[in-house]
C-alpha cells in the first residue's frame, strides 16, 4: 500500500495533461487492437462468412461455432496435435535443448562456443519464410539434403512423419533464445554454491537440483511460459506442411487458417480463434500464478 | 597430514599461479597460507580441496595420494568467502545439505545438525533462511555445515574479510577456540598478515606462486627470511634502510651500527628495524638515525612517529606521554639484537 504522502504524480504534469499525452497512444492500441479483439468475439457468435449470403447479410448464431468446434472432431485433433506441438517442441525441444546447450557451454570460451551460438542464432534470426524453404530443401522427398545424408532416397519425411518433421523444425528454430536466457540465468549462479556440492560429494543431478534449478527457477517459468505461447501461437509450421497430409499436421492456428480463409468460414474461425485465447489466458494466468508463490517465499 | 609435492598450476593463458611448491602440514595443525592478491594461495586451497586440476605435482591427505581424487571423495570441507550458503534451504538444511548427499538417514542428519548448532549457538535459528541472518550468524552457518560432516581437513577461503572490523575481532577469537577443541587440520587463506599471526599455528608466506617462508607467527615476525615478508608482516610495516658494511659497522642513514660477523666489507646491505623496536632520543646518539618528526599517529596506546632524514623515513613507535613534538629533531635507535640484516633481499644476520 502506497503512504499516503507518496507522489502517484512525479513529473508534476497533473491529471490532464497527463491523459493528453497517453491519449494517441491509447486511440492507437483501441483502433488497432481492443476493437479488432472485440469484433472477433463478436464474428464468432455469427455465421459471417467470406462470401456468399451470410458475407453481405451475417446473421448471429449464439453459441452454436462453439458447440460445433467442440464438437468437431478435426477441432479436438487439432487441439491434441497443438498440445504435442507445444510439448515436444517449445517444452522438450527449445526450453530442455536450450538448456542442455547452455549448462554445456557455461565453462567454455573460444572458438566452440561463438561457433555454437552462431550456429544457433541464425536459425533464430533468419526470416521464418526463409528458414522454411530451407528445410525444405532439407527434407524434400527428391533430391533433399536428409535423403542424400542418409542414403535414403525418396524418404518423404514431411509426409510420411509430418508431426516430428515440424517439432524438429520449430526446435530448431527457437532454441537460440532459450539458450541465450539459461546462459544469463547460470552466469547468476555462484561458483561458490557449486563447488559446495562438489566438495559435499553432490553428482552433477544433484547440483542441478540443489544448487541450479532453485536459483533460476523464475528464469524457467518464464521462459517455458514465452516459448509454450510463441509455439501455441505459431503460424510458421503451415509453411512446410500446410496442416497436411490429411490434417495430421493441422496445428491450431493453421486450423484457423484453413477454416476461415480457406474455407471461407469466418464467423466460425472467429469463434475458434476466441478458444485460442482464452487457452492462452489459462497458460499466462497459470504461470502469474506460479511466479506469485515463488515471491512469497521468504529470503 | 597434508603433503604437497612440486605443485605446478599454469592456468589458460600462461598465468603460473602455482610454481613448483612443496608444503607439508601437521595433523592438527591451523595452517595459514598468507600472501599479497594474486600470489596463488588460493589456487593452492583450491587444489587441496580438488576444485583446481594441477598441471603438474602431486597432492596428499593422510597418506593417500588425492591429485586425481574428486573433490566429493577427498573427504575435506571448505568455507568459502561469500558463505555459499543455499538461499532456498533453511538453515537446518543447510547444515545437513552434506550428510544428505551422503545419504545420511534423515533423523541422524537432523540430530547432527541440531548438534553442531547448538555448539555454534545456533540453536534458536535452525529455521530461518540465511538471508534472515546477520553476516556473523551467515559464517557460523557456513562453519557449521562444514562441521557437520565430520570431515578431516577444513579449507577457509579469507573467512573473516566479509565481516565489519569489530565482528571480525569477535569471530577470528571464535574461530581459533572452535579450531583448538575440535583439533582437525586446518588451512586458511589469508591477505591479512594480523590474522595469520593471530589464528595460526604455523604460516606460509606466498609470493609469486612460491613459498617464500615457512614458519611459526613468532618466527615470522621476528626473523623474516626476505625483505617481502619483513615488508609484508606487522601492522607497521618494517623500517628498511639501505647501508653498506666497512671497518666492522654497519653504515646505514647516516648511523654507524654494529654489524653481525660474516659480512664482506663494502656489500651493499638493508638493514630492517620494526618500529615497535626502534626507540626514539632527543639527543645525539651514533647508533641512531636522524631525522625531523614530521608525522605523528595515534595507535591508542602507542604513537607511530614518523621521522623524516635528508633521503630517508624511519618510523618509531612510542609509548603514550612520550611524544615528541613535530618539526623537532630526534634519532631512531634500533634496539639491541632486534635489527635484521638483509643481503640481496635475504637474511644475513641479526644486529
Amino acid at each position: 500500500m502506497a503512504p499516503a504522502t507518496s507522489p502517484t504524480d512525479a513529473a508534476g504534469l497533473g491529471r490532464g495533461r497527463a491523459v493528453a499525452f497517453a491519449l494517441p497512444a491509447l486511440v492507437l492500441i483501441g483502433v488497432f487492437l481492443v476493437f479488432p479483439a472485440i469484433w472477433t468475439v463478436y464474428l464468432g457468435l455469427t455465421d459471417y462468412r467470406l462470401t456468399g449470403p451470410a458475407a453481405a447479410d451475417p446473421r448471429l448464431v449464439g453459441a452454436g461455432n462453439y458447440t460445433t468446434a467442440l464438437g468437431d472432431g478435426r477441432f479436438r485433433d487439432s487441439v491434441w496435435l497443438t498440445v504435442q506441438f507445444v510439448l515436444g517442441s517449445a517444452i522438450i525441444g527449445q526450453a530442455g535443448l536450450g538448456f542442455a546447450l547452455a549448462w554445456i557451454m557455461r565453462d567454455r570460451r573460444g572458438p566452440v562456443r561463438r561457433l555454437v551460438e552462431a550456429l544457433v542464432l541464425l536459425s533464430w534470426i533468419l526470416p521464418g519464410s526463409v528458414v522454411a524453404f530451407l528445410w525444405i530443401a532439407l527434407l524434400d522427398r527428391d533430391g533433399g539434403t536428409l535423403n542424400a545424408l542418409l542414403g535414403t532416397p525418396g524418404a518423404a519425411w514431411l509426409l510420411d512423419h509430418p508431426m516430428p518433421s515440424i517439432i524438429v523444425f520449430n526446435t530448431w528454430r527457437g532454441t537460440a533464445f532459450s539458450m541465450m536466457l539459461y546462459s544469463a540465468a547460470l552466469e547468476n549462479v555462484p561458483p561458490s554454491h557449486l563447488e559446495t556440492a562438489r566438495l559435499a560429494g553432490a553428482s552433477a543431478f544433484q547440483q542441478l537440483r540443489d544448487v541450479v534449478l532453485p536459483r533460476i527457477k523464475g528464469h524457467v517459468l518464464t521462459n517455458v511460459l514465452l516459448t509454450s505461447l510463441w509455439t501455441f501461437n505459431d503460424f510458421t509450421p503451415f509453411l512446410l506442411t500446410a496442416g497436411g497430409p490429411e490434417g495430421r499436421s493441422e496445428i491450431l492456428p493453421v486450423y484457423v487458417y484453413n477454416v476461415a480463409l480457406r474455407d471461407g468460414q469466418l464467423g466460425f474461425g472467429a469463434a475458434v480463434s476466441f478458444l485460442i485465447l482464452v487457452i492462452n489466458l489459462v497458460f499466462a494466468l497459470a504461470y502469474l500464478r506460479l511466479l506469485r508463490d515463488r515471491r512469497e517465499v521468504p529470503g | 597430514m597434508i603433503s604437497v609435492h612440486g605443485l605446478t598450476k599454469v592456468f589458460p593463458g600462461g598465468v603460473r599461479a602455482l610454481d613448483s611448491l612443496d608444503l607439508d602440514i601437521g595433523e592438527g595443525e591451523f595452517f595459514a597460507l598468507l600472501g599479497p592478491s594474486g600470489c596463488g594461495k588460493t589456487t593452492l586451497l583450491r587444489s587441496i580441496a580438488g576444485l583446481e586440476t594441477p598441471t603438474s605435482g602431486r597432492i596428499g591427505i593422510g597418506g593417500t595420494d588425492v591429485t586425481t581424487l574428486a573433490p566429493g571423495r577427498r573427504d575435506v570441507a571448505m568455507v568459502f568467502q561469500d558463505y555459499a550458503l543455499f538461499p532456498h534451504m533453511d538453515v537446518a538444511a543447510n547444515i545437513a545439505y552434506p550428510l544428505r548427499i551422503r545419504k545420511t538417514p534423515r533423523a541422524r542428519r537432523e540430530a547432527r545438525a541440531a548438534e553442531v548448532a547448538d555448539r555454534l549457538s545456533l540453536t534458536g535459528l535452525l529455521g530461518r533462511r540465511p538471508g534472515q541472518l546477520s553476516g556473523g550468524q551467515q559464517q557460523r552457518v557456513a562453519l557449521a555445515r562444514a562441521v557437520a560432516c565430520r570431515p578431516r581437513v577444513f579449507l577457509f577461503d579469507e573467512p573473516l574479510s566479509n565481516l565489519d572490523a569489530r565482528l571480525r575481532l569477535e569471530a577470528r577469537t571464535f574461530l581459533k577456540r572452535l579450531q583448538d577443541e575440535l583439533g582437525v587440520t586446518t588451512v586458511f587463506v589469508t591477505h591479512d598478515q594480523g590474522e595469520a599471526l593471530a589464528l595460526a599455528h604455523r604460516i606460509a608466506v606466498m609470493d609469486a606462486g612460491r613459498i617464500v617462508q615457512v614458519g611459526t607467527p613468532a618466527e615470522i615476525f621476528h626473523r623474516p627470511a626476505t625483505t617481502f615478508v619483513a615488508s609484508f608482516i606487522g601492522s607497521t610495516p618494517m623500517n628498511l634502510l639501505p647501508g653498506r658494511a666497512g671497518d666492522g659497522v654497519l653504515h646505514v642513514a647516516g648511523a654507524a651500527l654494529p654489524a653481525p660477523g660474516d659480512l664482506p666489507e663494502g656489500e651493499p646491505i638493508v638493514y630492517g628495524v620494526r618500529p615497535e623496536y626502534t626507540d626514539l632520543s632527543a639527543t645525539r646518539r651514533d647508533d641512531g638515525f636522524p631525522g625531523e618528526v614530521a608525522v605523528l599517529e595515534n595507535l591508542g596506546a602507542t604513537t607511530l612517529v614518523t621521522l623524516e632524514g635528508p633521503d630517508h623515513l624511519v618510523q618509531a613507535v612510542v609509548g603514550e606521554g612520550r611524544e615528541p613534538a613535530v618539526g623537532t629533531a630526534a634519532w631512531a635507535v634500533p634496539r639491541r639484537g632486534r635489527a635484521l640484516v638483509y643481503r640481496d633481499g635475504r637474511l644475513a644476520g641479526q644486529a
